[in-house]
């Protein structure tokens, strides 16, 4: 079954009197264990994309199906669940709260998950040692790296055992290598059976995923598997 | 329930590290509920130490005791009407004991006000009153020492006092006073008796524990004579429930003393403290009212700054607000978190005013006998809680309904 349905979406803000198209008519279907890169010029739609996906926003007109389930018939509450449990955030500001440190931080969707404390700490942990952030559950976000800060935030996204992974361009606050390195991390979440989809402008970077999906100006241009798909060497730790 | 429960003790815990993140913020936010409870707190403990004192000073005079005078202690009547009415003398006290017939006490009165000595001290401007031995059965006093003087000393017009508490403190810090000659603007007394406290400040002269008590004829042979000035006619029914027949009796009797006929008006008063109430109510009851509504105004300022300060907070968290909905925070957990910052602000703030306002009064007690009661304790904490929902309800409104979209890409 498809984790993600979409038929004929459309998302128009109105600014002033004027209306934007930020989608037009997009549809697609994402499977379970799917890797997707969403590639695309600026202002094409990719984030306005993953919002509705990640269930953040609600399309104008058209259809969202989520595990079979009809999206614009939830109540805030239902929403909120499912963005709780079913859906992984990662953004490319990495969004963790400053005067939390590493391991509360990935505790947080937990917490409104309803999670004893105990139960917390021990997921936590765990996810932290996943992305290979052992040795820093309890830094705070200043005392970390770039790369180190985006780790915690794809471990606040993993914690929850989520259906699908959604990532804003990860990468674009990090150098070529440390990019790269979160990329390893992509390929190691997606090796143990996650779904990913992910936002970039890197060609290298899509290269990564097994599939490439291109808008233009709220359309999809191309949707593409990769043939010479680029495998990062794991287990570097 | 499990879940509120759980919401609500996770909800505090994000609260509690907002507030301790930004320590100083708060400390100033506090200060303003600070403020603001502990002079409400302390305003209407005093209101009520006052009013207590005004009870407990009314209800040492009795409700059933009555006092004839020549004019009515409160009054509309024109003055020109009431002018030439006759003093109440001594005789017609005693042909009005002989008439009634339900009082269970008659007492003349009469007062002066003279200085009182004892070797080097003194007391100036003292209420000295004047009666028989029945007087004391007018009143509802209790005795530290001693006793009232008797009918035989009363009769005989012997120099003999009885003093009030603050008189007997102020002459006789160290010894007891029973048996000591006072002097009484220059004439000898002896004490026979201390008053136990009336503790009734606000009567100030009138509060018996600031009076002195000697016997009716002695006052007549030292100060003036009889007839210099009308006395009063205390009466004193036989409980609350006679007041309204022994009023009656004692007018009928009263109107037969004083000669009138039929269609002439009553050249009389017959006061009860319920007047001392009214026009107590009147004057203090307004002063107190002002003075509530200016200390309340103080914790309305301090709760918009806790409203400032909130939605200050809730706009620089605009990207927390995102991300916590992005990741789960459901409207309402997000409302319940801010309220629960501004109530934990208004809480530790009003709890810190109570401790304030606990401790002024303990300074004022010296001057006004207060005492935070219970109710104040919880007021207190109500008024807090009160103020920090209330002031926190629109900002974490306007946190809880953020677009989570528009939150997550605010700068
Ligand atoms: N809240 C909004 N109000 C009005 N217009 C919006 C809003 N959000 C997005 N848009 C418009 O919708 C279009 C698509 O925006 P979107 O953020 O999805 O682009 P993008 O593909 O993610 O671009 P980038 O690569 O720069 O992140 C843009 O033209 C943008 O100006
Ligand atoms: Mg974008």
């Amino acid at each position: 079954m498809n984790i993600i349905r979409i038929e004929h979406i459309a998302k128009i803000y109105k600014v002033g009197t004027e209306e934007v198209h930020a989608l037009r008519d997009v549809s697609l279907n994402i499977d379970k264990n799917e890797y997707v890169a969403i590639m695309g010029p600026s202002g094409s739609g990719k984030s306005t994309l993953m919002n509705m996906l990640g269930c953040l926003d609600t399309p104008t007109s058209g259809l969202y199906l989520f595990k079979g389930v009809s999206v614009s018939e939830m109540s805030d509450n239902q929403l909120a669940n499912i963005r709780n449990q079913e859906i992984g955030f990662v953004f490319q500001t990495f969004n963790l709260l400053a005067r939390y440190d590493a391991i509360h931080n990935v505790e947080l969707p937990l917490v409104y998950a309803g999670i004893s404390k105990n139960e917390r700490r021990e997921r936590a942990k765990r996810a932290l040692i996943d992305v290979g952030l052992g040795d820093r559950m309890n830094h705070k976000p200043n005392e970390l790296s770039g790369g180190q800060r985006q780790r915690v935030a794809i471990a606040r996204a993993l914690v929850t055992n989520p259906s699908i992974i959604l990532a804003d361009e990860p990468t674009g606050n990090l150098d070529s290598k440390t990019g790269e390195e979160i990329m390893g991390l992509f390929h190691e979440i997606h090796q143990k059976g996650n779904t990913i989809i992910l936002v970039t402008h890197e060609e290298y970077i899509a290269e990564h995923a097994a599939r490439i999906i291109r808008l233009k100006d709220g359309l999809i241009e191309k949707d593409e598997i990769v043939n010479n798909r680029y495998i990062p060497a794991t287990n570097e730790k | 329930m499990r879940i509120l429960v759980f919401e609500f003790k996770e909800g505090l815990i994000i609260a509690l590290r907002a507030i301790l993140s930004n320590k100083i913020r708060s400390i100033l936010t506090m200060l303003g509920i600070f403020i603001g409870v502990a002079v409400v707190i302390t305003m209407s403990t005093a209101i009520k130490g006052i009013d207590n004192s005004f009870q407990s000073g009314i209800s040492s005079l009795g409700t059933d005791v009555m006092y004839v005078d020549k004019w009515a202690w409160f009054t509309n009547e024109e003055w020109w009407k009431i002018r030439n009415r006759k003093n109440i003398t001594m005789e017609e006290y005693s042909r009005f004991k002989d008439l009634v017939k339900l009082p269970v006490a008659v007492a003349p009165v009469t007062n002066t006000i003279q200085t009182v000595k004892f070797n080097e001290r003194r007391v100036d401007n003292v209420f000295v009153n004047g009666s028989n031995a029945d007087y004391v059965k007018t009143t509802n006093f209790t005795f530290a020492e001693g006793r009232f003087y008797s009918d035989i000393e009363s009769n005989a017009a012997r120099q003999v006092a009885v003093i009030g508490s603050e008189i007997a403190k102020k002459l006789f810090p160290n010894i007891s006073p029973i048996d000591r000659t006072i002097k009484i603007g220059g004439f000898n007394y002896k004490i026979v008796g201390v008053l136990a406290e009336q503790g009734s400040f606000i009567l100030g002269p009138w509060n018996p524990d600031n009076q002195v008590y000697v016997p009716i004829e002695t006052i007549f042979k030292n100060f003036f004579n009889r007839s210099f000035r009308s006395i009063t006619i205390n009466v004193r029914a036989n409980g609350p429930a006679m007041v309204e027949e022994t009023k009656a009796e004692i007018e009928g009797v009263m109107r037969k003393v004083r000669g009138l006929t039929y269609n002439q008006e009553n050249d009389f008063s017959i006061n009860q403290q319920e007047g001392l109430q009214q026009s107590y109510k009147s004057v203090v009851g307004v002063i107190q009212i002002a003075g509530l509504f200016i200390t309340g105004l103080s914790l309305f300022v301090g709760a918009i700054g806790i409203m400032n300060i909130m939605f200050v907070s809730v706009k620089e968290r605009t990207k927390e607000i995102g991300l916590r909905k992005a990741i789960g925070a459901k409207k309402r957990t997000i409302l319940s978190q801010f309220l629960l910052e501004s109530s934990v602000i208004c809480l530790v703030g009003g709890l810190a005013g109570l401790i304030a306002a606990i401790i002024i009064s303990l300074l004022i007690n010296q001057f006004i006998p207060t005492s935070i009661q219970i109710d104040s304790v919880f007021l207190g904490i109500g008024v807090s809680l009160f103020t920090g929902v209330i002031s926190g309800f629109a900002p974490a409104y306007t946190a809880a309904k953020m677009d989570a979209v528009e939150a997550l890409r605010y700068e």
